[in-house]
């Protein structure tokens, strides 16, 4: 009898939850279009906050229910419309981007869950929550994360790809250590929220500078062969 | 185990084989006259498919004279397989001696030994139709199986079995729990169980169109009992998909141990979950548009990692340490 099913259902609640946040990165990959990418981004920033919301209420720390609103209200709701906005503005919102095959990607992603996996068995002996398990999960929606900043090309689906990616270190203060101090916290949100608008910015300069947001065109130096 | 020799368990078992078979029509009948209401359309009579069947089976079996010995011995063998793959999952008695001898693995092999035959049928009689649905046949499965197997390896990680009746045992004796990785492998049994019977978005039953048909297209040069048989197994197919998610993730109400009174709950209990069942099939099928034969891939590669990350969550979450 394995000691899954001696969990109160609140626990098993949050350990399916977290089990959906993986699968929500897997569903980020697999998106070619960059409005669905977007979209998509905004139900993982959902999940985490519900994810949240019950690790808060099952160990009882009140800070953590903050953590949750600020997680809904700024990566479900103000980075996805901000993001959509200036998609809109630019006129790629329904623009494809994947560099690879959805399906070769997303095998390269099981791998790298594996890899975490391995990874997170020692840090995961060492950590007393009851979302210890979750740790490997976070870690691979970090690696997840990064896989989609390298396997895009446009440089809108790039800055999701790095919203993603500090989703999941999120995550994984949330699984690890009930959360980081408030001070942090209301720091990193911040930053990230900074960093949205500023990345607003340079996809307009991006644009107009090179004509396009596929950063690729930016490997080259010369302007004489354009 | 000594009761799975006795006559009656053998008794009930093919009773409830020939139950599997008979209602399949009834089924695949049900979900079409949900989508027609759905659509706005007037229904065909819920008992149109036994019709046809004894239309069919009437018939005299014209042959296409380069067809050779493979084509007349497909629509057994496919039927035949269907039907045996029908046996081996308990429908309203968990424990039936077949499914002590054919495990989870076994279905997925009688599944592909059908399929096999049916593309070899198609080939053997050289029209460009038949080559094209074999073909397209073929990559559909070759993507669908490993999906299928890594759906059965999760189930067979949570019960520490791959018998199906040990498995539906194993999850009517736990207490009702959340697991993460059934969630997921039912998601992933869904896509695959309409890749594998044709339904929308991967094909569309209802269409003869040359470019999107792939079922259809399999069995255009059959004709009498031959097709009869085709169209038999098909729904039966059709059924056994749906019969694998009521009652492997929701076998609330099936019979445990054999009894007058378990065995009429159990059939009721059943026949709400098919109905319940076929009407979200074609709630879906309605609400959603066919996809390209090229999106198909990517369409099962979801299949797949969603088998997949089931796989791996009950590894990080739910196994014992």
């Amino acid at each position: 009898m394995s000691g899954y099913l001696q969990l109160p259902l609140l626990e098993q609640a949050i350990l399916t939850l977290a089990a959906l946040v993986l699968v929500s990165s897997f569903a980020l990959l697999a998106q070619s279009r960059v409005v669905a990418t977007i979209h998509v981004f905004a139900w993982q920033g959902v999940l985490l906050a519900l994810t949240t919301a019950l690790v808060a209420s099952d160990s009882g720390l009140y800070h953590l229910y903050l953590s949750a609103a600020l997680t809904l209200v700024l990566k479900a709701l103000f980075i996805p419309w901000l993001l959509v906005r200036q998609a809109r503005r630019l006129g790629i919102l329904r623009d494809f981007d994947a560099v690879l095959r959805p399906g070769v990607t997303l095998l390269a992603a099981g791998a790298v869950v594996i890899f975490c996996y391995a990874v997170a068995q020692p840090v995961e002996r060492f950590s007393r929550t009851l979302t210890h398990d979750a740790i490997a999960l976070s870690l691979a929606v970090v690696m997840l994360g990064m896989l989609m900043l390298v396997t895009r090309r446009k440089a809108i689906t790039q800055v999701v790809g790095f919203m993603a990616l500090e989703n999941g270190l999120f995550f994984a203060a949330v699984t690890a250590t009930h959360g980081m101090p408030m001070v942090v916290e209301l720091g990193i949100a911040f930053d990230v929220l900074v960093a949205a608008i500023i990345f607003g910015i340079f996809f307009f300069h991006i644009r107009d500078s090179i004509d396009t947001l596929d950063v690729d065109q930016l490997n080259r130096l010369s302007e004489s062969d354009r | 185990m000594a009761d799975h020799l006795s006559p009656l368990a053998w008794l009930l078992a093919l009773a409830q084989t020939a139950l599997f078979v008979a209602i399949a029509p009834l089924f695949a009948s049900w979900v079409k006259r949900v989508k027609s209401r759905l659509q706005n359309r007037c229904p065909p009579p819920l008992l149109q498919p036994y019709r046809d069947l004894r239309r069919l089976f009437a018939k005299e079996v014209l042959l296409a004279e380069t067809a050779s010995p493979v084509f007349r011995v497909a629509p057994y063998v496919v039927c035949g397989t269907a039907v045996l793959a029908a046996s081996v999952i308990p429908l309203v008695l968990v424990a039936i001696p077949m499914a002590a001898m054919a495990d989870v693995i076994v279905l997925v092999g009688l599944f592909a030994l059908g399929r096999f035959f049916l593309a070899l049928a198609a080939l053997d009689v050289g029209t460009p139709f038949g080559g094209m649905g074999a073909s397209r046949e073929m990559t559909v499965a070759a993507l669908a199986e490993p999906a299928m197997l890594m759906v059965v390896f999760t189930l067979a990680m949570v019960a520490s079995s791959t018998n199906l009746s040990t498995i539906i045992l194993h999850t009517l004796q736990q207490p009702l729990a959340l697991r993460p990785s059934l969630l997921l492998a039912l998601l992933a049994l869904l896509l695959i169980g309409i890749a594998e019977t044709g339904r929308i978005p991967v094909d569309n039953p209802a269409t003869h169109l040359e470019l999107t048909m792939i079922h259809e297209a399999l069995i255009l040069e059959f004709s009498g009992r031959h097709l009869a048989l085709m169209e038999l197994a098909a729904q039966v197919k059709l059924t056994i998909y749906a019969v694998l998610v009521a009652n492997l993730f929701a076998p609330w109400g099936i019979a445990a141990q054999p009894g007058a009174g378990a065995l009429l709950f159990a059939a009721a209990a059943l026949a709400a979950k098919l109905a319940l069942f076929g009407a979200l099939l074609a709630g879906a099928e309605t609400a959603v548009a066919k996809m390209r034969l090229f999106r198909v891939a990517t369409f099962l590669a979801v299949a797949f990692t969603l088998a997949l990350i089931g796989m791996l969550s009950f590894v990080i979450l739910e196994a014992p340490a």
